[in-house]
This record gives C-alpha cells, structure tokens and sequence, in this order.
C-alpha cells in the first residue's frame, strides 16, 4: 500500500493544481527553495546535538549509565533487558534502532523481549532529536516546557506498550 | 535545559573516556558523526526542496486549507490559539497524516514548515503555546504502521511480523492522548504562573 501512497499525493496535488489554474512549477520552485534554507539553518543544531550524543556513547559512559539502571528493574518485574531500550530512545534514533535490532536478533522477534522492544520502538519517537530539528530550524532558542512535556509523555508511552504486550502476548 | 543536557553529554563522556582508556573511539567518534550530520542535512535537503515545493502546490490549490476545514473540529481543540483557516493548521495536519502513514520523510518537511507558520504567528523566538503542543503530539509518535520495525522482524524470521501492529497503535494512542493531558497540565501551569504565552 505504502508504494501507493506518495505516487497518488502527488498526482492529486498535481491534477488539483492544473484544475485550478494554479502554475505548478513555478509555485514548486518558488516553495522548495525554502527547503535549502531550512536544511542550511538545520545543520549547526543536528550536527552540535549529534557530536554531543556520539561522545558520549563512545566513551562507554552510556552503557554504564544503562548498567547502573538495570537492577531497577527486576522490582517491577519488567525483563531488565528491555530497559536499555527504554532510556535511549528519547535520546538517539539510530542507537535505539540498533538496540531493537539486537534485542529480536537475540530473544527472537516473537519472543515477549522481542515483541516489547518491536512495540516500544514503533510506538515512541526521539524527543530530543524531535525538539532539536523542529525548533533548531525556525530558530527558537527558549523551548519552553516543550523537553519537559516530550520526556513524561515518553515515559507514559514506555510503560503502556510495556503493560500491553504483557496482557496481549505474555 | 537543553544547554545542561548537551554540555554534560560532551563533558561526562570525556571525563568518563579519560578514566578508562577510551578517548581513541570518543576521538573517532566526533569526527564519524560531524560527517555523518552533514550526510544527514543533505539529504534532508533533498527531502525538505521536494516536499515544500509540492506542499506550497497543495497550498496554492487550496488543498491544505481543504484539509485543515476537514478536520477543524478537532485541530481547533487540540490548537485553540492558531486562527482559523489559518495555513499552519494545513502544514500541522499534513505533518500528522504523514506520520500516521509512516511516511517520515515527508512528514519532517511538513513539520517544519508548520513550526515556521507558527513563528510567524507568535513572532517571538520562545516557544509558543501551540508549538509545544505541536512538538508533544510528533514526540510520542503518531505511527500506525511502524514499517521499519515490521522489516526487521522479517528479517529475523518472525512466524508474524505485523503481530505488533495492534499492540503499537494502542501504546502509541494512549502516549499520544497522554502527551496531550501532560502538555495542557503545564500550560495551565503557565497560565497560573502568568507566564502563558
């Protein structure tokens, strides 16, 4: 279906355009040229986030941060593998995705870890990186409650694919 | 706090690599990722150049007004301070459409062009009350169909890889419903405080 998908919008965007007399490539150029400047504006923010992230990662002081955490969970009875998974998924898409990667190639993607780590990757997104982009390329610098809000809303997100895979495949 | 979070990232990682030996990968690291961050807003450009040029088409057209009337009873709750009929309201719900598709890259433009419209509405650079429930909604995911994930189970020789799709739509709706309690909780915070925007 999804092969479907960005072929039928733009046709739709397109014929719609024409009907209505509306100059389609002329108005595309003229929109898309923001994108550059967008991406341009983009660039010291992802770059100065990532760098950031990478240092710490490779150093190894995340995974002990994540060793440190880990006795937590055996008091919620929580499969203490799945936590790793939970802590850096508001921070680092790609660290995320290659933890969930490991998880199912590990446990076995119908395993209950690998159905949590599935659940909770396609049910969560990277917060920082979210507030990162969108913010870094209109240029607000006070973000407000707006990290605050993200993190707890991860959090809650976290904990229900937790207790739903536990009811539907535990 | 996001200048606490990036400095202590920077400095706890050094530190922690100057104590056990690992300042060759934190070296190697810097320099892997300030080339692959450049990789990356390249072809977020091309992304970006496309999207916002076919987008400012559908605006032309009328479509994304079209869509925004579509759906104002809802927006209109979810986003009380942007006017009506107002484009940021198009570019938000065209962002939320290709996020529940799983059409990332189309959404990201989108996104961001609806942040831009709603700068030009508050015309401060502090972020206004609709963008932190704008940023809110995109944090916990809108995701129907989490496609990447799905093509990893194959991989791995799931007897079911879609057997998750069910179980993400629920904890996705129910973070994205909390997101949205959590995000008018602080607001009423704000507003308390008297510093709403």
């Amino acid at each position: 279906m999804s092969i479907w998908l960005i072929p039928a919008v733009i046709l739709i965007v397109l014929v719609t355009a024409t009907i209505k007399r509306v100059p389609a490539y002329e108005v595309f150029v003229e929109g898309s040229k923001e994108g550059i400047q967008i991406a341009v504006s983009l660039l010291p923010f992802l770059l100065g986030m990532m760098v950031s992230i990478a240092i710490f990662q490779a150093s190894g002081a995340m995974d002990a941060v994540l060793s440190l955490v880990k006795p937590l969970t055996s008091l919620f009875a929580v499969p203490e593998q799945i936590l790793p998974l939970a802590l850096i998924r508001p921070i680092s898409g790609t660290a995320a995705l290659s933890v969930t990667t490991e998880l199912i190639r590990t446990f076995g993607p119908d395993s209950i870890i690998g159905q949590l780590a599935s659940v909770m990757q396609g049910s969560t997104d990277t917060t920082l990186y979210i507030i990162t982009v969108y913010f870094g390329a209109v240029g607000i610098r006070r973000m407000g409650d707006a990290l605050k809000v993200g993190l707890l809303a991860d959090l809650v997100g976290i904990i229900a694919s937790i207790i739903i895979v536990i009811i539907l495949f535990g | 706090m996001v200048n606490l979070i990036w400095v202590f990232l920077a400095v706890s990682g050094i530190c922690y690599a100057a104590f056990n030996g690992t300042m060759d990968k934190v070296n190697e690291a810097i320099f892997l990722t300030i080339e692959e961050s450049v990789m990356i807003t390249l072809s977020l450009a091309g992304v970006l150049v496309f999207w916002l040029g076919l987008m400012k088409i559908a605006e032309e057209a009328g479509l994304l007004s079209g869509l925004a009337k579509l759906f104002k009873p809802i927006v209109k709750r979810i986003f009380p301070d942007i006017p009506e009929n107002d484009p940021a309201l198009g570019y938000i719900l065209s962002n939320m459409t290709a996020n529940m598709f799983g059409l990332g890259n189309a959404a990201t433009p989108m996104g961001l062009k609806a942040m831009k419209e709603m700068k030009r509405l508050s015309g401060s650079d502090k972020a206004s009350r609709s963008m932190i429930t704008f940023l809110a909604i995109n944090t916990s995911s809108l995701t129907l169909i989490p496609t990447t994930v799905i093509a990893i189970r194959m991989k791995y020789g799931s007897v079911d890889p879609t057997s998750i799709v069910a179980a993400t739509i629920f904890a996705t709706t129910i973070s994205t419903i909390a997101a949205l309690i959590i995000d008018r909780y602080f607001y009423y915070l704000r507003k308390k405080a008297g510093r709403a925007l």
